[in-house]
């Protein structure tokens, strides 16, 4: 079997990881640019962060063939500090002409505050004017229906963003259907205590169809299982899905929507 | 799209089983404890009137009830974690 890693972050995570993924089929693994589990004390440390991801993840990943490839933006989580997320905005140009950057993400809200959402419009300006394709993270919890309404409303509101260049990441039952219907495409999230697991994604994926949707892992430093994308694959075998459906999921879906980026090379 | 049609039920059972007596030991364990008035007991016990039902939509309706319902954006964020069920003034310890 073959898949793509379509979001993880692979700076939490181990070499044994990268092994462990490569000997269960992964081909490719991307990398949204994330909140590293404590608020950055300076735009400086998103440039050593963003160099890390986009100069030296891809040669870590490199040493068990895997392509990597990366998302460049502020975190909701650090949106609040809009004068920090304002500094780290002006980064973010220069890093997009590096040949392994896919767009601008993970992008979003996490708490859903006015400040989180003038970033996210600052965010989905900059992939406008730059072209670039968009990532955006749903709040956890008990806020993502409303932030999943509040994203896809401030998204609405730039008319000639195309929808089929947007995926909308961690979907669950209550948000799928919105984000779907909108012409957007979405990640549904394998997590072990939050999120998604593998039956509700595969149920996800009889309930609103296997078009532009996509699963991942969204391993980083928290409880989070690098190989949820393979074993949710296995998974859908024992409900009786072919090797070809399978295929699609865990690596067509995926392909078709970062190949336009024009620089993702499965 | 299927080689064949497994029995969800053989698949499932067991697995549904256990989940559901974690959940009937956890509303146990918080009684002990004098628990049971934390908002997010509350709501899960609230949530679980949803399994009997036999419409289908279980999972989203549950998700919904757990859901912060208001609509416009906050005036700031004061923390970055969340609880899992929505709560004007929570006191719990949000992950």
């Amino acid at each position: 079997m073959r898949y793509i890693e379509p979001h993880a972050h692979m700076v939490s995570r181990t070499m044994d990881d990268y092994l462990a993924m490569a000997l269960a089929g992964c081909q490719v693994v991307c990398e949204p640019a994330f909140w590293a589990g404590f608020d950055r004390s300076s735009a400086q440390g998103f440039y050593d962060y963003f160099r890390q991801i986009t100069e030296f993840e891809p040669k870590r990943a490199a040493k068990f063939n895997l392509k990597h490839y990366t998302w460049l933006c502020i975190n909701p989580k650090e949106a609040e500090d809009t004068k920090l997320a304002n500094e780290v905005l002006d980064l973010i140009p220069e890093f997009l002409e590096k040949p392994t950057v896919l767009g601008i993400g993970e992008i979003g809200l996490n708490k859903n505050s006015r400040n989180e959402l003038k970033i996210l419009e600052k965010h989905i300006d900059l992939a406008e004017r730059h072209d670039q394709l968009i990532l955006v993270h749903t709040p956890h919890l008990e806020d993502k229906l409303k932030g999943t309404k509040l994203i896809i409303d401030a998204l609405a509101n730039h008319s000639n963003l195309d929808p089929n260049r947007v995926i909308i990441d961690h979907v669950e039952e209550h948000t799928a259907p919105l984000v779907l219907d909108k012409g957007f495409w979405a990640g549904m999230t394998l997590y072990p205590e939050s999120k998604a697991t593998p039956n509700r994604a595969i149920d996800m994926l009889e309930l609103y169809g296997s078009e532009r949707i996509w699963m991942n892992s969204a391993c980083d430093w928290g409880v989070s299982d690098p190989l949820a994308v393979p074993k949710t694959a296995l998974e859908m075998k024992r409900r009786g899905y072919d090797d070809n459906f399978i295929d699609r999921i865990v690596y067509g879906n995926p392909a078709t929507f970062m190949r336009q980026s024009g620089r993702f090379i499965p | 799209m299927s080689d064949h049609s497994p029995n969800l039920v053989d698949q499932g059972f067991l697995d549904a089983r256990i989940k559901l007596l974690d959940v009937a030991a956890f509303l146990d364990r918080v009684q002990r404890h004098g628990l049971t008035d934390d908002f997010r007991v509350r709501a899960l016990k609230e949530a679980l009137l949803e399994l009997p039902s036999d419409e289908p939509g279980r999972a989203r309706r549950i998700l919904e009830a757990l859901s912060d319902p208001s609509e416009e954006p906050i005036p700031e964020a004061t923390m970055q974690g969340a609880f899992g069920a929505y709560a004007n003034s929570c006191k719990g310890d949000a992950v």
